[in-house]
């Protein structure tokens, strides 16, 4: 089956951002786009920005210069993460960021917040069309528990799982909020050789099947170059690459700055 | 009994419930978290369009089709569906890897496969070319299979009963002539064997076979259409097609399917079967984990559990029973129901049990008693694929952990040169292909041969010693069993392996590999210091420790007039751990009793000689793959052996 990226205006688009911490600049000059269905990863070494890029489209960081644009229209330049959200832009986090206490269900019902609709007095009194939207979003958490082959640890608080498993069910409330926009950091970070491939296999479903777009950081190498349609390399807040994964591998100054390859001939 | 619809074959058993009790449950299955139910009356629709559906795809009256994946209710249908229409089911084990599903179905000729999944159909892809015959892969579940449209033959089993459907519309009649069509005395499936040795053998069972003995057990137990049962051991085994399709369909109780194989325990819970079925294994890891539990548990729920533990072990299984039992300890048993042991049963699943079974190896005591004293009717039975799964099965008041229960209604069981043999209409047809293996398993007056070893009891009941092939005798004609007095062995905590000696020798003798983590515990708890296996297996508390748990088993074989002779004089506790590594165990962790006999000749030799210690060096693999040796002088001690009397007392 042959996959078809759309052309056209990216789903998302950054331009010339900077972004400052005091005196520390993470990111300087930033440009990057993602279209849509495309899968981008984002590689380079620790504290070259590659969070600080997320934490931008995700409405956390507000970057000190730049913009911004949605779908080809420019975002506000100060978006609180919820607003975010709304706009169908979803994330995981590095750390692991579940209600441990709470279960895997649970947690992923939270990932609906987005797309309820308010009514503190309607839910309470359970009336109707409160129960309606309660089974509605049940029912959508079943279906990503089945996608995610997670039945089995359905009513576990995530507190007690295995971690594999706690990146399943973050990814499984990052997909429960139907974003169109996909942005998973480091989702195969402390995993062992099973639970990448199991995890591989999501994320290719969830950009082959729902035609989610995805950018993604992350260190496996292996991963990244078989799973991604582009890479871009970041180092020292500054992107120096961004291209095909084969271009990428090739890159001179992409193997002095992170792959650590220059001296092997 | 009423309400019992009387049809002789599975087609017109259907149509009886849908008839009787059509908007009865008669499946569930747990899907998107809910458990969805299907009536008879939409069964039986699903079917007949199923059985048309699968005709179009060209599988016709006596041809074999294979069905394979976990239970779920299109699955099971499709036993019913192809039935109809005088198909032959043939289920394989979803767990084999294609190589296997491959000998199956090219050994059946199948035409059509139903499956589950992208992971079946994956393994057919890959052997098709050894099936020439496989026309087309039905599927019921097609998430994966998208990309697969240029696989030729692949349909959705929606596909196939629209099909059905249109075809129905057509010709309502057509349906009912094919089932009318259909005789008892036909082929109602082909259920291969897992063969421990050798390859599956295809077993023909006709609709008489496997329905007869189902009606009867169906009396036996008084099971009715408000049992629940929980499908969840393999479709390929003919305990699941008795228990899921046919007294299923005879008692008009509904079928359970769980969400996926990794949820059973929580699916248990929620449906709370009446009925239920489990191998020995199943019933020792629900005991261990829940003792796991309870050691972490608060002091005063472990004193609470520990207190009513000890009372249901006192008189539990006589009030499960119906023996008397004195008045203040029924009401302490009925305090300790209150408080310990039915949420105990709820937790486990098993708190409307009215039924339950186990079969196919033995089962610890401690651990059959255990269920019983919480009020677990759980019973034992015997049984075989040829024989459509019953040859002996126990009454409620007559389960014992050592004997299988007396002869099935029905059937004939008889001992013949030590070897169980039995006759009843639930005796299979032969061999399917295989005239040869046939022949050796039927005596000529129709008798089957078990291959396995037994007697009956003072009281009628059964007992199975070993596989025939590995009984012996001391050398003064007493009955050798060891497969019996090893699995005795080891249901003590202390002993973790054992190999008994004896056939042509003058009396028996046993080698022990103590369980490490559970002597090792002990031995701490009394400051006794060890630095290894070979260290602790040599002290003579450890020796002492062993000779009262032999003790044990000698004084049981005791009571057995058949067993008596064969009580362990003398034994002895290898100096390291038994190791599949060095082919001393296979890799189930079945002692390989002639490599034993032969690594460790010294040994033997010397358990017969009389002496009291023998240095012996054993060649051993290392964990990291070196091999070097171990040298060690094994003691040897007596064990006398327990009068008939005293074991009564």
């Amino acid at each position: 089956m042959k996959r078809e990226i759309g052309g056209g205006r990216p789903i998302a688009e950054l331009e010339n951002i900077h972004l400052s911490f005091g005196g520390l600049q993470a990111l300087q000059d930033v440009s990057v786009a993602v279209k849509p269905r495309e899968r981008l990863a984002i590689i380079g070494p620790n504290g070259a920005g590659k969070s600080s890029l997320f934490n931008i489209i995700s409405g956390i960081y507000t970057p000190s210069s730049g913009t911004i644009r949605h779908k080809g229209e420019v975002r506000p330049s100060r978006m609180r993460p919820y607003e975010v959200a709304r706009l169908g832009i979803a994330r995981t986090f590095q750390n692991i960021a579940l209600f441990s206490g709470m279960t895997a269900l649970d947690n992923i019902m939270t990932g609906r917040n987005s797309l309820m609709r308010r009514g503190v007095l309607g839910e309470a009194l359970q009336l109707p069309w409160a129960r309606r939207q309660e089974i509605e979003h049940r029912r959508r958490a079943e279906e990503i528990i089945d996608f995610l082959e997670i039945p089995s640890v359905r009513r576990t608080p995530v507190g007690e799982l295995p971690y594999g498993m706690q990146k399943r069910v973050e990814l499984g409330r990052a997909l429960a909020a139907e974003p169109e926009l996909l942005l998973l950091d480091e989702p195969m970070a402390g995993m062992n050789l099973e639970e990448k491939e199991d995890m591989c296999r999501f994320i290719l479903d969830v950009n082959e099947i729902h035609g989610t777009t995805l950018i993604l950081v992350e260190h496996d190498m292996g991963v990244v170059m078989d799973i991604s349609d582009r890479v871009a390399v970041f180092d020292y807040g500054r992107k120096i690459a961004d291209s095909a994964p084969d271009d990428v591998r090739r890159d001179q100054a992409v193997i002095d700055a992170y792959l650590g390859t220059a001296h092997e001939h | 009994m009423a309400g019992i619809p009387v049809a002789n074959t599975f087609p017109r058993l259907l149509q009886a419930n849908a008839e009787h009790s059509g908007n009865l449950p008669a499946y569930r299955e747990k899907e998107f978290g809910i458990w969805q139910t299907w009536t008879w009356s939409e069964v039986n629709e699903a079917v007949r369009f199923l059985a048309l559906g699968l005709r179009s795809l060209g599988l016709e009256r006596g041809d074999r089709f294979a069905i394979i994946g976990d239970n779920r209710p299109p699955l099971y249908w499709s036993f019913t569906a192809g039935q109809s229409i005088g198909a032959i089911p043939v289920p394989c084990y979803q767990d084999s890897v294609a190589d296997e599903i491959a000998y199956v179905c090219e050994h059946a000729g199948v035409r059509v496969a139903v499956v589950e999944d992208q992971e079946q159909v994956d393994k057919l892809i890959e052997v098709r070319d050894r099936l020439p015959e496989l026309r087309a892969i039905v599927y019921t579940d097609p998430r994966g299979l998208e990309r697969y449209d240029e696989v030729e033959g692949l349909v959705g089993v929606e596909t196939v009963v629209e099909a059905g459907r249109g075809l129905h519309g057509r010709d309502p009649e057509d349906y009912e002539r094919e089932v009318a069509r259909g005789r008892p005395t036909d082929i109602a499936a082909i259920l291969y064997t897992s063969g421990t040795t050798g390859r599956p053998k295809g077993v023909l069972l006709t609709h008489t076979n496997l329905i007869e003995p189902a009606r009867r057990a169906v009396k036996f137990d008084d099971l009715t259409r408000r049992d629940e049962v929980l499908a969840y051991l393999p479709m390929a085994w003919v305990g699941d097609f008795v228990f899921s399709i046919a007294q299923c369909q005879i008692a008009g109780f509904c079928v359970n399917c769980p969400e996926s194989p990794e949820t059973v325990l929580t699916d248990l819970r929620e449906i709370g079967p009446t009925y239920f079925f489990a191998p020995p294994r199943i019933f020792e890891n629900m005991l261990t984990s829940l003792m796991v539990r309870m050691e972490n548990a608060a002091l005063v729920k472990r004193r609470l559990f520990a207190f009513f533990l000890g009372v249901a072990q006192r008189v539990g299984c006589d009030i499960l029973d119906g023996k008397r039992v004195h008045p203040l300890q029924r009401l302490l048993y009925a305090v300790g129901n209150l408080l310990i042991y039915a949420p105990l049963r709820d937790v486990l699943g098993l708190g409307r049990i009215r039924v339950a079974y186990t079969a196919g190896e033995a089962i610890g005591p401690d651990v059959f008693r255990f269920f019983r004293s919480l009020g677990i009717n759980l019973k034992q039975l015997y049984g075989q694929t040829e024989a459509s799964v019953y040859v002996t099965i126990q009454a409620d008041t007559e389960a014992r952990a050592d004997t299988v229960g007396s002869r099935f209604p029905g059937v004939e069981v008889r001992i013949q040169d030590q070897e169980v043999q039995f006759r009843g209409d639930g005796v299979f047809q032969g061999y399917y292909r295989d005239e040869a293996a046939t022949a050796k398993t039927m005596t000529e007056d129709g008798f089957v041969r078990t291959g396995d070893a037994g007697y009956f009891d003072e009281a009628g009941h059964l007992r199975i010693v070993d596989r025939s092939k590995d009984v012996g005798a001391l050398t003064d004609g007493t009955l050798f069993a060891p497969k019996f007095i090893e699995n005795k062995l080891k249901f003590h905590a202390w002993i973790r392996e054992a190999v008994a000696f004896g056939h042509e020798r003058d009396m028996v003798c046993c080698m022990i590999n103590i369980d490490l983590e559970a002597v090792g515990d002990w031995a701490e708890r009394r400051g006794i210091a060890y630095s290894g296996y070979a260290d602790l297996a040599r002290q003579e508390e450890v020796y002492e420790l062993v000779r009262g748990a032999i003790g044990d088993v000698n004084a049981d074989l005791a009571k057995d007039p058949a067993l008596r002779g064969s009580q362990i004089r003398r034994f002895l506790i290898l100096h390291k751990e038994l190791d599949a590594d060095d082919g001393e165990l296979t890799r189930t962790r079945k002692v390989r009793r002639t490599v034993i006999g032969q690594n460790y000749g010294e040994l033997v030799e010397a358990l017969y000689s009389g002496r009291d210690s023998c240095r012996v060096a054993a060649e051993v693999t290392f964990e990291d793959g070196r091999r070097g040796t171990i040298e060690a002088d094994v003691k040897i001690w007596d064990v006398d052996a327990a009068a008939p009397m005293a074991a009564a007392a």
